[in-house]
Parts: structure tokens; C-alpha cells; sequence
């Protein structure tokens, strides 16, 4: 048994050497292949990362009225964070709100002047509210629209909620991320089945112009296995080969395009999730290198052990 | 040894044959020489021996057992008891000489220490010691049949198939190939063969079956080649 596997081994080894120019074909092929598979990737990873970004910029802003009782303002605070929706609710007081508004006007001197007029701190607290799908903000909103009614005419509490001026914008982009989502998925989805097809035709040649040998094998007494053995690692080695391969191309186009990425989508450097994350794209890459080429040779090979 | 009971081979269509009735039995050491014109069902009838055809009709046995109905996975440890010479050599183009021979005796599960003591008797029995380590594109059509011979009864088979080994060969190498053939015989390997050469019938004078049209019409013990 350790014989025989060590001669498929060999023999594996071997036929990838001496069949050189039609192992060049296989692995470039893969390599192709592997090398748009990756694309989809990162393509992916752009989009995901672009989403997450847009998403954590729409919230809802609820403004309080200056007079509103902190108290109250804090069991508004303790209610929303309850809803099971909501992934962060941040507080800001009178007194920060202040601060932020000095720090942003800072350099206009009239509306500093207008402030430094005023006796009382002009400003209300205010809850930013995010929540945890893009779909949630609708009931969020009510609720606090719900709130806003309950509470006596005479002393309001809340003052604003911002949601209804960015109602459109956030369903039009939920709409957007949807179709962007479905469409990216269709489209690799696509690329991977023609990657299969591909891989596995050409691989199918490769093994085609050894018919004749395999009948040889065949006829001199050789098992299934022991024939087969040698092209299904062939199969593997093209996978591992295609797979760095395409990683090393890889590598000088990420460099390039990584500070781009960092300016286009504020801050997400492809390059730095590259390094970062190398182990686990390594890891597809290579991977799916093997498993195409073993799949692509097992099946090529099946034609001809018939009889 | 092998034994055809009544064996017919029709094609597709159901009325063409290419073997009728054909019943007949080889001893073990003998050497048959099968001769008839192309398409009288020689290489069928070979096919047959090597379980790479199967009768319409009728059983083939060797020894005992009968061959078709040996389980597609035990095929190959039954080929390995019988080596085969084809015209064309069949060689593995990008294996060496020494590595073809070996491949067989890998195949058949030997041991490393056997194949590094077997391979080069076998390439010297067929007098290519000094082209073991090159590819058979380098090597002559006489020399690839050699190499052929040696890669059959490198395991010691019970009996060799030759299918037309001399088809492709120049009267000098055809003459090289039958003593080859001979020798091994002499050894005491059963050996059967088809030819179209009439010199080599004459050379051998031995047994000679001959077929025309699927049947065989001569079975001459010490035979000359009547067509």
C-alpha cells in the first residue's frame, strides 16, 4: 500500500515534468480562473465594507427641547435602547452639545458673539439612533413619533426627529444595497460556474491526449487506482501551482490599488486586508485550485477507465 | 490452457460476424501461430483471450476459469498472468525503456528489490541493456517491439499474446522478434500469435490455426502457411 502510493507519487510528479507544455495550459487556465475568482473577492469585500459604511451613516436624530427635564430625556434614552432593534443609541447632553457647537463655529465670530449674548446654553440634548438593519428605522421612528404625541402639549419633550427628512434617501439606498447585493451574487455565481466548465475542459484535453497511454495501462494489468492516482495529483499540483501563481499577480496589483481604495472608500485600504487577511485568501485560493483540478481530473479520467 | 467452447462474435447489427463457432484448445507450452487474411478474426480472437472483447455467444476459459465472467475489478489482476506484444507497440511514450518494463511490474504490486533485478534480465534477454534509459521515440520499430516483448513476460506470465508483432518490422527485426519469441517458448511460456508473414510460419514449423471469414478452417500441428 505505502508502495504503491509512494509509486503513484512519483509517477504523479513525473507526468507533470515530462508532460510539461500541457501542464503550462492546465495551470495557466486555473490561474485565470483562480486570478477572477479572487477578483469577486475583493470586489465583494469592497462592496461589503462600502455598505457597512453608508449604513452607519444614516441614523435618526432625536432633538429635545431645552427645557425638557434631563430625567426625562434619560427614560427616552432607556426605553429606545430597549428596542431590540436599535444597535446604538449615543446621548449627547446640553452641555456637549454646547461644546461641539463652539468647536464647529469656532472660527465665525458673529455667531460666536450671537452665543456669548445669550444667558442660557440655547441648545437641547439629542439621542442618535442606529439601527441594525436598514429596514428598522421605520418602526423606530414610530415609536418615537409615538412618544413625541403622548407627551402633554404643554411641555413637550422632544422637539424634532429627524427621520422623515432622510425617509427617502435611506429607502433609496436600502433599495440600492439590495440590487447591488443580488446583482454582485448573480455574477459571481456566473463566473464560478464558467470557471468550473473551463477548468474542467481543459483539464478533460489534458487527460484526452493520454487516452492511449491509459489503455496501455490498462492492458499491462494496472488497477483503476493506480492509474488514476498520478493524474489526480497531476490535478492537485495544478491547483496549488495556479493558485500561488495567481496570488503572486496579485500581489504588485494590490500595492498599486490599495491607497486608492483607501481614498474612495474612506479609509478600507485592500491592500492592508491583502496582508491582513492573506492566510484565509491563501487558504481559498490554493484550495480551490486543488479542488477544481481534482474534480476537473477525476471526471476527465472516469471517461476512460470504462470497459 | 485456453479453451474456446463454440465461441461467435456478432456485430451490432446482429448478422455480421466476426468470429462463427469457433472451438479450439491450446496446451500449456505450446506456441500457436494464428494466420488468415485481415478481417478473418484473428486480433478478435486475441481480444477475447485478454477479456478486451466479449462473445456474443459461447465461453472462453483460461485454465478453469471463464473469462467473462471474471468481475470488472478483478480484470486486472487476470491480465497481469498473461503479457501482451501488439503491432504498434503500445508503449508509453513518455516513460524510458527500463521505465516501461518497470511500470508493469509496479502495476502488478512487486517489489522495489524485484524490479532493479528483474527489469535488467528482462532488457537483456531481448538484448537492449544498452538502451534502457532511452524514450521509445529514440528507438527503432524493432527495438520497440523488444522492449514490448520484454515489458510481457517481465512478471513471468503464464502466456503471451502477440498480436501481429512482426506487422511493423523489417525482415532483419522481424527475424529478432520470432527467435525472441522462440526463446521464451523454450522457456516454457505458452505463446500465441497472429501473423501475416509466411516466412515466419516456415521459420517457426509449428502449430498453425487458420481463419477466413471468423471460422477456423485449418488446425495443423507442425503447420506451413496455406492461404
Amino acid at each position: 500500500m505505502i508502495t504503491a502510493i509512494r509509486r503513484i507519487t512519483k509517477a504523479g510528479f513525473v507526468g507533470f515534468w515530462r508532460n510539461a507544455y500541457v501542464s503550462l495550459a492546465s495551470i495557466f487556465v486555473l490561474m485565470v480562473v483562480l486570478f477572477v475568482i479572487a477578483a469577486t473577492m475583493f470586489i465583494d469585500q469592497l462592496l461589503t465594507t462600502s455598505l457597512t459604511t453608508l449604513q452607519s451613516k444614516v441614523d435618526i436624530n432625536v432633538y429635545f427641547v431645552p427645557e425638557a427635564n434631563e430625567e426625562d430625556v434619560k427614560s427616552i434614552l432607556a426605553s429606545v435602547e430597549a428596542l431590540p432593534d436599535v444597535a446604538l443609541a449615543t446621548y449627547t447632553s446640553r452641555e456637549v452639545a454646547l461644546e461641539k457647537f463652539r468647536e464647529k463655529y469656532k472660527n465665525n465670530e458673529i455667531t460666536m458673539q450671537a452665543l456669548n449674548e445669550l444667558e442660557d446654553n440655547p441648545l437641547g440634548a439629542n439621542i442618535a439612533i442606529q439601527a441594525k438593519e436598514l429596514t428598522q428605522y421605520e418602526s423606530i421612528s414610530q415609536f418615537l413619533e409615538e412618544k413625541q404625541a403622548s407627551a402633554s402639549p404643554q411641555n413637550p419633550i422632544i422637539e424634532t426627529i429627524n427621520y422623515d427628512k432622510n425617509k427617502e434617501a435611506i429607502d433609496k439606498l436600502s433599495s440600492v444595497i439590495k440590487t447591488v447585493e443580488k446583482a454582485s451574487s448573480v455574477v459571481t455565481l456566473v463566473l464560478i460556474l464558467a470557471a468550473i466548465l473551463i477548468t474542467f475542459n481543459t483539464i478533460r484535453l489534458a487527460i484526452y491526449t493520454a487516452r492511449e497511454e491509459i489503455s496501455i495501462m490498462r492492458l499491462v494489468g494496472a488497477s483503476n487506482m493506480f492509474i488514476r492516482g498520478p493524474f489526480l495529483l497531476q490535478g492537485i499540483m495544478y491547483g496549488i501551482v495556479a493558485g500561488v501563481l495567481a496570488l503572486l499577480i496579485w500581489y504588485p496589483i494590490m500595492i498599486w490599488v490599495g491607497p486608492k481604495t483607501e481614498e474612495f472608500f474612506d479609509g478600507f485600504n485592500l491592500f492592508t486586508y491583502f496582508v491582513n487577511d492573506f492566510s484565509y485568501i491563501f487558504a481559498v485560493m490554493v484550495g480551490t485550485g486543488i479542488f477544481l483540478g481534482f474534480i476537473s481530473s477525476a471526471l476527465a479520467i472516469a471517461r476512460y477507465l470504462r470497459v | 490452457m485456453i479453451y474456446f467452447d463454440n465461441v461467435s462474435k456478432l456485430y451490432n447489427d446482429g448478422r455480421s460476424a466476426a468470429l462463427q463457432e469457433v472451438t479450439f484448445q491450446v496446451a500449456p507450452k505450446e506456441f500457436v501461430s494464428i494466420v488468415g487474411h485481415s478481417g478473418a478474426g484473428k486480433t478478435t480472437l486475441l481480444k477475447m483471450i485478454i477479456a478486451e472483447d466479449k462473445p456474443s455467444h459461447g465461453q472462453v476459459f483460461f485454465e478453469s476459469i471463464d473469462v467473462h465472467q471474471i468481475p470488472r475489478t478483478k480484470l486486472p489482476h487476470y491480465r497481469r498472468k498473461i503479457g501482451t506484444v501488439f503491432q504498434d507497440f503500445k508503449l508509453l511514450s513518455n516513460k524510458t525503456a527500463y521505465e516501461n518494463i518497470a511500470f508493469a511490474m509496479e502495476a502488478n504490486g512487486r517489489t522495489d528489490d524485484e524490479i532493479a533485478e528483474n527489469v535488467p534480465q528482462a532488457l537483456a534477454l531481448v538484448d537492449l541493456s544498452d538502451k534502457a534509459w532511452n524514450f521509445p521515440s529514440e528507438l527503432s520499430g524493432g527495438e520497440k517491439q523488444r522492449v514490448a516483448i520484454a515489458r510481457a513476460i517481465v512478471n513471468q506470465p503464464d502466456i503471451i499474446v502477440a498480436d501481429e508483432p512482426t506487422g511493423n518490422l523489417d525482415p532483419i527485426a522481424t527475424y529478432e522478434v520470432v527467435q525472441i519469441l522462440k526463446k521464451i517458448n523454450d522457456l516454457g511460456t505458452t505463446v500465441i500469435m497472429t501473423t501475416h508473414n509466411k516466412g515466419v510460419i516456415d521459420e517457426l514449423g509449428r502449430r498453425v490455426l487458420t481463419m477466413d471469414e471468423g471460422r477456423i478452417v485449418r488446425d495443423d500441428s507442425s503447420g506451413k502457411y496455406v492461404l
